[in-house]
Parts: C-alpha cells; structure tokens; sequence
C-alpha cells in the first residue's frame, strides 16, 4: 500500500517548515527531529509560532514551504495516512460544546469507523480512564477547563495513535489539574506513543520532555535535552532575605569568599542574590553566616525562568506577539 | 487508568494505511455527521423556533390579512396561500443551513474533524442531510395550521405528501446556495444578511401570495422566470388537484440546476479551508 518508511527511528520529521500570515512570517524555517517513543517538547512565549508548527505538522494548514514528515508520510501528499497516526489535542478544547462528554466521544469512535456498540464500550472506556464518568451525560457548558482538557485529551485516543500532538495542554489548569495530566502523559509514552508538546513553562518541558526545542519569532533558536538546555540558560540561583539589612555587606564577603561568585544587592529589601553553580557549598556559606552571628528572614532558591530562558538565548525577555512585532517594526525603520 | 498502561501502541511503521477515502465510508461518514446534527438539534432545542413557529404565525397573519382582499374570504383563500407559505417557509429555514455552518466552522472542534482521517466532505453533507429534518417539521407544521384553518385539500392525502416531498427536495437544493455563503462568509451575522437578501426577492417576487396579473408587466416577467413560482404552482397542483403538471417538472430542473452550479462551488470552497 505505501513504501517501507526509511527513517522509521524518526516519528516526526520537519525540515525548513514556513508558514506566513500577511505579512508576519509565524514560522519561519523550523526545523524538528522527533525520536520515536520519546516526549518532544517545544517551548516557547506566546506568537512563538508554536501552534502554527503543530497544525501544519498534523495537516491542518499548508506549509507555505519546506516539507513535514510523521513516521515518514509527507504531511501535504499523504494527509489522510498521517491524520490515521495521529492524535491532536489542541490548545482551545476541540469537543462538540453542544454534545454531552459520551456524545463526543461516540461521534468520534464512530467516524474513525467503530461500530455503534464498540463505539459506546470505548467512550465507557475512556470516560472511566479520565475519570469522567460521572459527568458522562452532562452538557459540556459545565465542564470545568481541567474536565474539558481530559475529554479533549480522551478523544485525541480513540484510535489509539501512535503520535499525539498536545498544544499547550496545562495552560490554565490549576496546579493539581496538571500534575494529573503529567502522569497521563507520562503514561501514554510508556505504552509506546510518541508525544509532541507545546508549552510556555519551562519546568513542564523539564518535567516530561527528553528533548526540548526552544522556539521564537517563528525559528529553533536553541534544542537538546533539559540539561543541555539548563547548562546553556545558566544555573539556579540563591536568594537571602536578611533580618538586619546592616549585615549585608558582610554577607557579600562571605558569599564571595565561599561561593566564589559575586552576590547582586538590592539594600532596600535587605535581599542578596546570588548565582549557585553547586548546591554543596551553600551548607558552607549558611554555617558561615551562622558563625558570624547574621540572621536570615528568609531563604529561596530561584530557578530559571523561562524569561530568563530567552534572555539568554535571544538577547530579549518574553514578550507577546504584538510587541514583538512592533519591536521588529521598529527596528526595520531605524535601519531605514 | 488501567487500559492505557496495558494496551501497547501499535507502531506507526508497523501499520497498514491508505490515503483515500472510499464511497461508502464517505456516506458512512456523512450519516454520522448527520447524526451529529440531530444531536444538537435535540440538545438545543431552541434552534427549532424559526421552523415551528414561523409556519404557525405567517400562516395565520398572511391567511387573515389577504384572505379578504385577494380571494373575497378566508376559506377561499386556504388553497392559494397554505402552499405559498409552504414553500416561503420551508426554504427560508434552509438560511439556517449557511449560519450553522459558518458558524460550525469557526468552532474549535471543526479542528478535530479536520484531523480526523474522514472523508474532508463529510461535515458539510452532514449537516445538509440533518437539515432535511427541520424542512420536514416546518412542512408538517404548515399543513396541520392549514388543516386547523379549515384547508381540506382536494388532491388528498398523496397529494400532500407529494408536495412536501417536493418542497424538502427544493428546499435542499436551494440550501446550497446559503452553504456556499455559509463557507465563504467571514461570520454567521453576514451569512443571514446575505441570504436574507437573496431570498426576500425570491420568495415575495413570486405567485406564493398574490395572483401575478396584479402586479406591473416588468415584475410580471420576474415573477414568471422565478422558480419558486414554479415550486408554488406545482405544489398548488398537487395539494388542491392531485395533479402533477409541467410546473413540477419545472421546479425539479431549476433544483437540479441550483445543485449543479452552487454544489461544485459550495464544495471547491469548503475543501479549500478544510
């Protein structure tokens, strides 16, 4: 029926991809390379172009150039054999909002070709899994965003695909909501899907992804795994709250003599922050100040964040889409 | 959670696909589709208003407000208005065909469908084949309020059936036309604007209410070439004589035209966005 995949270690493969809207390149040459069986992420702010690289990666927009590839079907020539690997679970709920949760799952079994009565049995199934059972014949209008997320999450699975596209699939849940769809999606990779994620925070990428692409102005500005990434950002850093801001200058000393690093001060806070390369040394600094007689308010450990993400690796902070743009308008003209 | 922990993926290489849609999955998909605007029918019931209350109200407004003028009383005027209003109302629900489509359209799970390995076509056809439904409530009503006012049709009832089956098959054929704004509209609001004015000429301009040698000669040429004129004598001839005349051969060929013009177009659109 169609030729043996040459590259069938690659689930996803995209090469040069471009898709523009008017005159505002979304994606401008994104390049992805997605292992088989692994959890890809793809970070990125707002209007990074991130939702337009996954829709036309599952054949729902044309690529204005460059090529796509799932399990090595071309996305454009073989739209419908790739719309069979696939499951998209998009970033607004894509559920009939009229239909109850059994309703939409019915709907879908029956057009990916289930018969009627296995058509109810996996909607039973699937419901039972998202623990949604007891809000099966409820009109989704009172689903909660975490509830709509499930059922969105449980018919992208009907046909049991074996590459699922999830386009920010935490954002706006609560913290629980999302714990819960970590461990879903960390399930999903264990029975061998492969899962391709967006998302604006950097500790969900951290949290499930191998592999992390880091995507802005519609390019791959930096990719690798967590760490790779990590080590590029910069390390965690410490943060000291003191109860006598009088002892600032002394805990600069100490900080610069154990730490070896230079602490930033913000005196009015009383605060000083510094970089913390190795988390061992730190137990020597607090048994220093302890010896010095400074007491602490308070102490934090800062990660990155994905601010400081893109501040390191493109030069500006997270910014949206429409003051980006300006940004660029702006610079245009002052180069003209 | 237990069936996603037990159930491998099958791999994606290790599968047998193909990259066409067959016939008769095409139409399986279009039934289900189908079956998908029945749902919301009986879950948004309110949608319903326009085909059950309109035959209700016009058929009692217009009966009574040109009864009188046009055919001396009310009774005489039943065989002449109850199928103008017929087929006035029937196709003006077929609008509702345009709106919910664009409407549908706009909808988030409209993306699902389009990532779906179904027939491209399938939630358009759907959805025409739900609207026969409401097409067949709103005639259904309009005959019971004529009957309730006193209309007994002298073409029985296999007359009356016969034109409500040629009104639905009119009716659905004209409602490609309003899908065809319905995938090229920017929103539902334009849709019904559009369609409103298209079919307010095509309806009023016709035989439904009056008798056309009381209209001026120019109009008297639209009125003749509009095929709802034809649909309104046809199913005149049918409700009132059982008869089956060259009008309703008429209506059936103006309908097949619509369909082979607004149907390729309807579909050429709709494939491009979907």
């Amino acid at each position: 029926m169609h030729t043996i995949t040459r590259n069938g270690d690659w689930a996803v493969e995209a090469d040069g991809l471009v898709k523009v809207f008017g005159t505002n390149r979304a994606v401008d040459g994104v390049d992805l390379r997605v292992a088989t069986g692994t959890v890809y992420g793809v970070l990125g702010p707002n209007g990074a172009g991130k939702t337009t690289t996954i829709s036309m990666l599952a054949t729902l927009l044309r690529p204005d150039a460059g090529t796509g590839r799932i399990f090595g079907h071309d996305v454009q020539r073989e739209a419908q054999v790739v719309r069979q690997l696939i499951g998209v679970t998009g970033q607004y709920a894509s559920v009939d909002e009229t239909l109850s949760a059994t309703e939409n799952l019915v709907l879908f079994s029956r057009l990916l070709g289930l018969t009627h009565t296995a058509a109810k049995a996996k909607a039973a199934e699937l419901l039972e899994e998202f623990g949604l059972t007891d809000a099966a014949k409820r009109p989704l209008k009172k689903f909660s965003g975490g509830m709509r997320r499930r059922l969105d999450l449980a018919a992208s699975l009907i046909a049991q695909p074996p590459l699922i596209f999830l386009d920010e699939p935490t954002t706006g849940l609560d913290p629980r909501t999302r714990a819960q769809m970590w461990d879903t999606i960390r399930r999903l990779v264990a029975t061998g899907s492969t899962v391709l994620l967006t998302t604006q925070y950097l500790d969900e990428a951290d949290q499930l992804a191998d592999r992390i692409a880091v995507i802005d102005h519609g390019r791959v500005v930096a990719e690798g795994t967590a760490d790779e990434l990590k080590a590029s950002i910069g390390a965690s850093s410490l943060q000291l709250r003191l109860q006598d801001p009088r002892d600032l200058d002394d805990v600069r000393v100490a900080i610069e003599r154990v730490l070896r690093v230079t602490p930033t001060i913000s005196p009015e806070a009383g605060r000083i922050t510094a970089p913390m390369d190795d988390p061992d040394v730190v137990t020597e600094l607090l048994l220093t100040l302890r010896d010095e007689g400074v007491h602490l308010a308070e102490l934090s450990v800062q990660k990155p964040t994905l601010d400081e993400v893109f501040l390191t690796l493109t030069g500006h902070g997270v910014e949206d889409a429409a003051s980006a743009t300006e940004a660029e308008t702006e610079l245009e003209r002052s180069r003209a | 959670m237990t069936t996603i922990a037990t159930t491998p993926i099958t791999p994606g290489a290790a599968r047998s696909l193909k990259n066409r849609v067959s016939t008769s999955e095409t139409l399986s998909h279009t039934i289900t589709m189908a079956y998908r605007g029945l749902l919301k029918i009986k879950r948004t019931p309110e949608q319903l208003f326009d085909v059950t209350l309109q035959p209700i109200i016009f058929t009692v407004m217009f009966t009574y407000i040109f009864g009188g003028a046009i055919a001396g009383d009310v009774q005489s005027y039943l065989p002449i208005i109850i199928p103008g209003i017929l087929v006035q109302t029937v196709i003006s629900t077929s609008i509702v065909t345009g709106v919910q489509l664009r409407e549908d359209m706009d909808k988030g799970v409209f993306d699902r469908f389009r990532s779906l390995p179904i027939a491209r076509i399938a939630p358009l056809s759907g959805a025409l084949l739900a609207d026969t439904v409401r097409y067949l409530i709103a005639t259904t009503l309009t005959f019971v309020m004529g009957y309730l006012m006193g209309l007994r049709p002298e073409g029985g009832l296999g007359g009356v059936i016969g034109a409500a089956l040629l009104v639905i098959v009119c009716a659905w054929s004209l409602s490609w036309i309003f899908a065809f704004f319905g995938v090229i509209a920017r929103s539902a609001s334009s849709v019904q604007g559009i369609s409103m004015l298209i079919l307010f000429p095509l309806t009023f301009l016709s035989n439904a209410f009056v008798p056309v040698d009381t209209m001026p000669g120019w109009l008297q040429w639209f009125v003749d070439i509009n095929p709802v004129s034809y649909i309104v004598t046809a199913v005149r001839d049918l409700v009132n004589s059982g008869t089956i005349g060259a009008d309703f051969g008429w209506s059936l060929v103006g309908s097949a035209v619509v369909v082979a013009v607004f149907a390729p177009l309807t579909v050429k659109a709709y494939m491009r966005r979907a």
